[in-house]
């Protein structure tokens, strides 16, 4: 979409700033779209700075069992000197729910910058030279992506640590774990988008002039493909706390002397819920919604921005030249749960449910 | 939008071909191309499973190294087979996998595929549940939020579907499970039935394994009360999951659907508002549901996995963990290729009801 904006408004020139992804966006939503994109941005933002200044916010370290008076003790109720209470392992909840935050986004962003590079090199690849590694490439990545994540994620969890982890391992054994999850959304996402502007004329242009299959790829194909990386950069950045959530759940976590995380924070909490013991699991659990939220918040925004049917009306003109079914998809983020991007195909009823080329098809 | 962007790439002898072919027998084509697809993707994905549990080392080391001498384990591994070379073993698993045996557990020394059965009917019944919970709460909502769409109720219900995807199966299970069973003491904390009525389930000359089914044979409403009881929360926890995706799902296509020209006849004729949502707009939404519910299905077990843990229901998610827990990773194996078959065939049928369905989806 930001190409089309930018040939489209080419003639008036508006600042830079203004054309940057999100603050186009922000001034491009009305009402109720405008304030989910602010709430969404605010959440995060608090998320994002929690997690830079943890070592001021939190009261105590992460792995930190005793403090002046002594040992903090185990499943203590709020109190003045522990806000949050303690947990059964006797770490402070406060504590370990801002030391969270760091190792969310840590996971978050290798997570995703790993599944970005690979699936963006598969999918320019794949969908560039076609043939039969292009059908290999996309019978592969559908059979992954149609696969519950979170057992994919598992069976890479065993694979990298053999299911117990220091903080660097556990770190690149949530995150690798979730990249074999993400790579496909983004095979696929490119994939198409190469198919489509391969066939563009300026490509063929390009290829007339000489240029070779390299720079064509990275120059004109690739620059063109990258509109929609923002909507699912920030669908899987999500995801990727949710998957790192469930790993630390079902005992893939990291250690909790090496770092703090939520997953496995809940994990412990399961047996205090059974006595009434309620501030152990609530406060971790809050922490993972309200990441989740916002940064879902953002994304679907986004969405719905790019997308003419879902974008709430306003006057015309602001917005002409900016219309583009540029949906990732339609229907909205949500549907792209620890499933995947599912609603890709959501509203498109005259085509095929699973969008690949049949290796049986073609005769 | 992948399917629009994927066709061009068709070969072009294949599309002659296919007109030709389609004015006959087009479903029977579609049908027995989406079902010979079932083949390679189970292929793939048990082979993929396969080739990465194995770079951990044998399984008999994996499980028991710890724990026995070494002469005795490599008289084990020897036993079993495992220090042929891998190769071997690999075609000797897809051998066993096609014809239903999955090994035998080292943990338990029971078949897997016994195992298989035994918890599966548990998962099987917690997905069910989950799914109606899904559709009750999903279904309606969505057309709340497409009818009164960017009004409060449709504001208020986004926030919800976001809600929904944001929180954890695991803690709004337990978030459930402090509310429900420990403050209010209304419904039971875990497991699937109280041992009173696990006894007489078992005491039946048939069980199936599905306890709403066996509660039904023992014909006692005492039963199937207690077994219902339990059900309720790990099929809130994991459909409220699935009812945000369903939600925004319906809520797209519905407004998609309401803005046509014969919901606008309709409601010209005097057919009354909620006749127009339910009857008129819903209908021709329906396929994109389906096709998605197919995709949910993954989720749904990823999920069950975790809500398993949460409620100590003992299905195969909760088998899975425990085996992880053992390192067990042949029974690992076993239920996550047995997942991946289950995930094929329902995308299979899935297509045949869309087939059947909407003709404009068998190209």
């Amino acid at each position: 979409m930001t190409s089309l904006t930018a040939e489209s408004t080419r003639a008036t020139k508006p600042p830079l700033w203004t054309r940057l992804p999100v603050v186009h966006q922000l001034r491009q939503s009305i009402g109720l779209q405008r304030g989910m994109l602010v709430v969404g941005l605010i959440i995060t933002g608090i998320f994002i700075l929690t997690a830079i200044f943890a070592p001021l916010l939190a009261p105590y370290g992460f792995s930190q069992l005793r403090g002046d008076n002594g040992l903090f003790g185990a499943q203590r109720a709020p109190s003045g000197e522990h806000l949050l209470g303690t947990t059964v392992g006797g770490y402070d909840v406060l504590s370990r729910v801002i030391w969270g935050s760091q190792t969310a986004i840590t996971v978050m962003i290798v997570a995703v910058l790993l599944s970005i590079f690979a699936g963006v090199a598969l999918g320019l690849v794949s969908g560039y030279f076609g043939g039969w590694l292009d059908r290999v490439l996309v019978v592969v990545c559908d059979a992954v992506y149609a696969f519950p994540a979170l057992l994919l994620a598992i069976v890479m969890g065993i694979v990298i640590s053999g299911g117990r982890s220091d903080l660097i391992g556990g770190i690149l054994a949530a995150s690798i774990s979730i990249t074999v999850v993400f790579i496909p959304q983004y095979f696929r996402v490119i994939r198409a988008e190469t198919v489509r502007i391969k066939a563009e004329a300026y490509v063929e242009s390009a290829r007339v002039l000489g240029a070779s299959n390299a720079r064509i790829m990275f120059r004109h194909v690739l620059r063109n493909a990258t509109r929609t990386l923002p909507l699912i950069f920030t669908l899987n950045a999500s995801e990727a706390v949710l998957t790192l959530a469930g790993l630390g759940f079902i005992g893939f976590g990291i250690e909790p002397s090496s770092a703090a995380e939520w997953g496995y924070d809940l994990n412990k909490s399961l047996s205090d819920v059974s006595s009434g013991i309620w501030w152990t699991s609530l406060f971790p659990g809050l922490a993972i919604v309200l990441v989740v939220l916002g940064i879902t918040l953002v994304g679907e925004s986004l969405n719905d921005l790019a997308d003419p049917r879902l974008r709430s009306r306003r006057a015309p003109g602001k917005t002409a030249g900016v219309v583009a079914a540029t949906s990732v998809v339609p229907g909205g983020t949500l549907a792209a749960g620890p499933g995947g991007i599912d609603g890709l195909e959501a509203d498109l009823p005259a085509y095929d449910p699973h969008p690949i080329d049949d290796p049986f098809e073609a005769k | 939008m992948t399917a629009v962007a994927v066709k061009p790439s068709a070969p072009v002898g294949g599309r002659v071909s296919k007109k030709k072919t389609s004015p006959g027998g087009g479903i029977g084509r579609y049908l027995l191309v989406r079902f010979l697809l079932i083949f390679p993707t189970i292929f793939i994905l048990v082979s993929m499973v396969f080739w990465l549990m194995r770079t951990t080392g044998d399984p008999i080391t994996a499980a028991l190294g710890a724990k026995l001498p070494p002469d005795q384990l490599a008289e084990r591994i020897q036993a079993a087979g495992y220090d042929r070379p891998i190769i071997v073993q690999y075609f000797e698993y897809l051998g066993q996998v096609f014809t239903g045996n999955f090994g035998t557990t080292i943990s338990t020394n029971r078949p897997v595929s016994e195992v298989l059965l035994t918890y599966g009917s548990a998962t099987a019944e917690l997905v069910f549940y989950a799914l109606i919970v899904a559709f009750v709460i999903g279904i309606p909502l969505g057309m709340v939020a497409a009818y009164w769409r960017d009004k409060a109720p449709d504001a208020a219900l986004r926030v919800f579907a976001i809600l929904c995807y944001a929180t954890p199966v695991f803690f709004a299970g337990l978030l459930l499970k402090l509310v429900f069973a420990v403050w209010l003491k209304v419904l039971p904390v875990a497991g699937r039935s109280t041992i009173g009525s696990e006894l007489q389930l078992q005491s039946l000359p048939s069980p199936t394994g599905i306890y709403t089914i066996d509660a039904l044979q023992t014909g006692d409403p005492a039963v199937l009360g207690d077994v219902l009881m339990h059900a309720v929360l790990p099929a809130l926890a994991l459909g409220l999951l699935t009812a945000g995706v369903f939600l925004r799902l319906v809520r797209t296509n519905v407004i998609g659907t309401l803005g046509t020209d014969y919901v606008n006849a309709a409601r010209s004729r005097g057919v009354n508002e909620f006749r127009l949502v339910s009857k008129h707009a819903y209908r021709p939404a329906l396929i994109p549901i389906i096709t998605v519910i197919g995709l949910q299905i993954a989720l749904l077990l990823g999920g069950a996995v975790l809500t398993e843990t949460t409620f100590e229901w003992q299905g195969l998610g909760f088998m899975l963990i425990e085996f992880i827990k053992a390192r067990d990773f042949v029974a690992v194996q076993g239920i996550v290729a047995l997942l991946a078959v289950i995930v094929a065939l329902s995308n299979f049928i899935v297509d045949i009801i869309a087939a059947l369905i909407d003709p404009r989806v068998r190209y």
